[in-house]
């Protein structure tokens, strides 16, 4: 472990900077960001960022490939470039768990050569979280706000910004910063450990700490999926989507061409299950009320992606959803809800 | 990673042959700009065609993989990319990628077994491979029975190669049913599920079943009236469709992705998906 005082954090940005583009929340009139570092920018003081990180990995849109079209005759261009590398620091531990999730998804055969390249470039500096909010729940998913994943896990005390190489990205990263920063005696190891226990403290005191997960997961299809509850919670749902552009790990997306009046681009965007004609084909609309699309989002949350990822649930606890949802309606509810007493 | 090969980037396909079958099916012949075949497939297998501006589309490879010179779609006319497509000439280049879903066991689950194939309206698109498939390695399984309706004669796809390929052959029966009377047809008049139970097959096979939901639904109720297991039964299904690699999230149902899980499936495997289609 390596660390540096937190008064010289500028100068640690500056250096990262040197090597790689550099990406960290800042506070905007929004709220907390991910932007690029440039002299002078701070780091938000804030909990985590309004839109999840996943943009870095899967953004919201990208062009996929472009066509020239002549006559009867097209030529496909493939657009894709080697990605920068590029540092996110401070990633929160249920945002980094989101890449695992999306990992889960893109890397499997055939890989999504989009994702990956981006994957490879970017290195993850994590930040333990000493603040957690209401509405965080990520303990529920086994993460461990105070000891995050990433290649470079960070603790941040009053004066200190310790530095924790989990990879050997991360190392390397690491030791090119190492003329700005000190080894690590006993008394810093002593140290992170006291900043851990008051972040498992002040998890456990959270409102949302006894929720548990444990009546959902793999093959719990059939005890959930005709449950009468998702009428009653999915009445008022509005279907606009928001629960899903602001969580880190939905991935469905849609593909569109568009005619520039030069060639034709061909995009990728997020989608959302939320919406009806997500499903909608000629035969008929699978999908018929929001009652249906309600499920979905939640099912596949906490049952169909866990069945077929050996467990691993593909909520991160991150509450985006609780804070964004225009009628309150999130995925907390739906646990309690549908999970039985424990969840009371 | 730029030259590693991207499942969502297709190849340049050119339609060397337009046939007409339906007042609302064509059928397409596609080879690459080299004149050759894009890519080796199963039986059952699909491809996703695009027109650049217009879109990307899911279709079943309807010609047989024994077929190593080109690929066949058979294309119903029904929205932006289908129209586009019906309304092209030969020589017109399109976009092709895939193979895409996991096609019928022919090598394993239906080697050596009787096979009965019913299909309804253009459902006949993606049996048409396995039967051709079969046609051809006519001594791994044993007899072949076909029973196609449509709503009427001129709906009937791939009338000409049925009548003059597969009604002649050895060991292969041909029922062909239309929805309703017509003059110029002598055959028989009714809906596919009924004509089955009328045929009565035995049980000893292994039946293919694909067409409208409804169509299905009937069918696979009458196989079972007839003493089929669902064990025997294998089918095709069809949701919305974008990336075509279990990526997107649009054809989930349940733990399963249909184009990459899919889209063929044993009905006993289709008891076991939530009932949300
Ligand atoms: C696995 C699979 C195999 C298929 N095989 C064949 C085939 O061999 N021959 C054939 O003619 N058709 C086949 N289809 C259906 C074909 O994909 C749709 O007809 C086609 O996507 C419609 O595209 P479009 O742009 O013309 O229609 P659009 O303009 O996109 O839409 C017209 C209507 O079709 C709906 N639609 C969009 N996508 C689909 C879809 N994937 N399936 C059904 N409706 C859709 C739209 O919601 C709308 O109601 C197959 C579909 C799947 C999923
Ligand atoms: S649950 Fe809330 S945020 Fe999600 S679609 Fe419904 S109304 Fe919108
Ligand atoms: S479902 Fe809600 S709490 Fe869970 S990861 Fe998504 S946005 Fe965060
Ligand atoms: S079409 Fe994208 S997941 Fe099946």
């Amino acid at each position: 472990m390596r660390k540096i005082a937190v008064s010289r954090i500028q100068e640690l940005f500056a250096a990262i900077a040197a090597g790689q583009t550099l990406y960290l929340p800042v506070d905007t009139k929004a709220g907390a960001k991910f932007e690029q570092w440039e002299s002078g920018k701070q780091l938000s003081s804030a909990l985590n960022t309004v839109r999840s990180a996943k943009d870095f990995f899967f953004p919201q849109t990208e062009n996929l490939m472009d066509f020239r079209v002549e006559g009867k005759k097209i030529e496909i261009i493939d657009t894709r470039r080697e990605s920068e590398d590029f540092v996110l620091f401070g990633v929160r531990a249920c945002d980094v768990r989101s890449f695992t999730v999306l990992d889960r998804v893109f890397l499997a055969e055939p890989v999504d050569t989009y994702y990956k390249n981006r994957r490879e470039h970017g290195l993850i500096m994590s930040m333990s979280c000493t603040r957690p909010a209401e509405t965080c729940f990520c303990g529920t998913f086994g993460i461990d706000a105070a000891e995050p994943e990433g290649d470079v896990v960070c603790h941040m005390t009053a004066d200190t910004l310790y530095l924790d190489a989990k990879t050997e990205k991360g190392s390397a990263l690491l030791e090119g910063l190492s003329a700005l920063t000190e080894d690590c005696a006993a008394e810093d190891e002593a140290a992170v450990e006291r900043h851990r226990e008051l972040s498992h403290e002040r998890l456990s005191k959270l409102p949302l700490a006894s929720l548990s997960a444990d009546r959902f997961g793999a093959d719990k299809t059939d005890e959930f999926f005709n449950d009468p509850a998702w009428k009653s919670l999915s009445e008022a749902c509005l279907g606009c989507g928001t629960c899903t552009f602001v969580c880190p790990t939905c991935q469905c997306y849609d593909i569109q061409d568009f005619d520039t009046g030069h060639g034709v681009k061909r995009f990728r965007c997020w989608d959302s299950c939320m919406y009806s004609d997500f499903t909608k084909m000629s035969a008929g609309q699978p999908r018929l009320t929001q009652l249906e699309r309600f499920r979905q989002r939640f099912m596949h949350k906490l049952v169909y992606y866990p069945t077929n990822n050996d467990g691993l649930f593909s909520c991160v606890g991150c509450g985006r959803c609780l804070s964004k949802c225009p009628i309150q309606m999130n995925i907390v509810k739906v646990m309690k809800q549908l999970g039985g007493k424990q969840n009371d | 990673m730029t030259d590693m090969k991207e499942p969502l980037i297709p190849v340049v396909g050119v339609v060397t042959d337009i046939r007409i079958d339906t007042p609302d099916v064509k059928t397409f012949r596609v080879v690459t700009p080299e004149g050759k075949k894009a890519f080796a497939h199963k039986p059952g297998q699909c491809a996703m065609l695009s027109v650049p501006g217009v879109g990307e589309a899911m279709f079943s490879i309807t010609s047989s993989p024994t077929n190593e010179e080109y690929m066949e779609f058979s294309i119903k006319k029904c929205g932006c990319v289908t129209e586009w497509l019906h309304a092209m000439e030969v020589g017109q280049q399109i976009t092709i990628r895939g193979p895409l879903g996991n096609g019928f066991p022919v090598d394993t689950a239906f080697a050596g077994h009787d096979m009965l194939f019913i299909a309804g309206g253009i459902g006949l698109a993606p049996l048409r491979s396995v039967i051709n498939y079969c046609r051809h390695y006519r001594d791994r399984y044993g007899k072949i029975d076909i029973v196609y309706g449509s709503r009427s004669k001129q709906d009937l796809v791939d009338y000409q190669e049925i009548i003059d390929e597969w009604a002649g052959d050895e060991g292969v029966n041909v029922y062909l049913t239309i929805d309703r009377e017509q003059p110029e047809w002598d055959g028989h008049v009714g809906f596919v599920p009924n004509y089955v139970k009328e045929l009565g097959f035995s049980t000893d096979k292994i039946a293919v079943l694909c067409g409208p939901p409804i169509m299905i639904k009937f069918t696979l109720a009458g196989l079972m009236e007839l003493g089929f297991d669902k064990t025997q039964v294998y089918t095709t299904m069809e949701l919305r469709m974008k990336c075509g690699i279990g990526k997107c999230g649009r054809c989930n149902i349940g733990s399963k992705y249909v184009c990459k899980d899919g889209p063929v499936f044993r009905c006993d495997q289709l008891d076991e998906l939530p009932d949300e289609y």
